[in-house]
């Protein structure tokens, strides 16, 4: 089976790793990790589904328009655990990616866009969203929801 | 088990689409742009998406939706959701897309809209 191949590279308490082929089976392998530590880290219901929700979107920008689909690059994911926050890092091998480049789909001229609403998911369901690009290539989106915001 | 279960039946010359599972990414996307295609190559265009069985939807999916709104609208017809879950009718009120679709909480006053 594909997933076999998925499998966490270091786990504690209070950090997970994950490296990842890029396929869209990536966005549920990396979302069901990502939830058992906030399970443990007191966010409401809500605040959970939000953390999934810039999870889920995080991974398929980094497999699709990251990492295009090439199961020859990786998504890496890190996962930080603190008292009074959950820190995400996404990771791709793409060749860059400006945020700011993307329009903003509630804008009048885009709401009948069938794409270009992930970024929006991201920024939105999260208190701090920061892209990276780190000098050895790729795109960082690093992602902090707060306990008590 | 699918990840989208979409069945359909009509009431009068509107086709209502009962959906349950994920509209998300890959299989629940691909189901519904699917059986909406079908729809419309059938000649069916008075359309009823409930999505009462349908807990999860990502961009993806919200994507498909504005694309099946599209695709009916360009082919003449009308696409109108019932019964959104919170979630969703949250996703849809911060995408601003509420001001787009024709939402129903009542299968006989949707059924209604469309006469």
């Amino acid at each position: 089976m594909a997933l076999k191949e998925v499998s966490p590279l270091f786990v504690t308490a209070e950090t997970t790793e994950l490296r990842l082929p890029s396929r869209i089976e990536a966005i549920d392998e990396a979302a069901t990790a990502v939830a058992r530590l906030v399970s443990r880290s007191g966010f409401s219901e809500d605040a959970s589904f939000a953390i999934d929700m810039a999870v889920r979107e995080a991974i398929a920008n980094a497999v699709i328009h990251g990492n295009k689909f090439d199961e020859s690059k990786f998504v890496e994911i890190s996962v930080q655990r603190s008292p009074d926050s959950l820190e995400i890092s996404v990771h791709d091998q793409g060749s860059g990616f400006n945020p700011e480049a993307v329009a903003d789909p509630t804008e009048e001229e885009n709401l009948l866009k069938s794409s270009g609403r992930g970024i929006f998911f991201v920024r939105n369901f999260m208190d701090e969203v920061y892209w990276l690009t780190p000098p050895e290539g790729g795109t960082t989106v690093r992602m902090i929801k707060r306990t008590n915001p | 088990m699918a990840e989208l279960n979409i069945s359909e039946r009509q009431a009068g010359d509107v086709t209502i689409l009962d959906l349950s599972g994920k509209i998300t990414i890959g299989e629940g996307s691909v189901a519904l742009r699917t059986a909406i295609r079908r729809m419309l190559e059938e000649g069916k265009k008075k359309i009823l998406l409930n999505l009462a069985g349908v807990g999860y939807v990502d961009s993806s999916g919200i994507g498909e939706l504005v694309s099946s709104y599209t695709a009916i609208n360009k082919d003449g017809g009308q696409l109108k959701l019932l019964n959104l879950t919170q979630k969703i009718q949250d996703l849809l009120t911060i995408t601003k897309l509420l001001t787009v679709f024709d939402v129903y909480e009542s299968e006989s006053e949707a059924l209604n809209s469309f006469k």
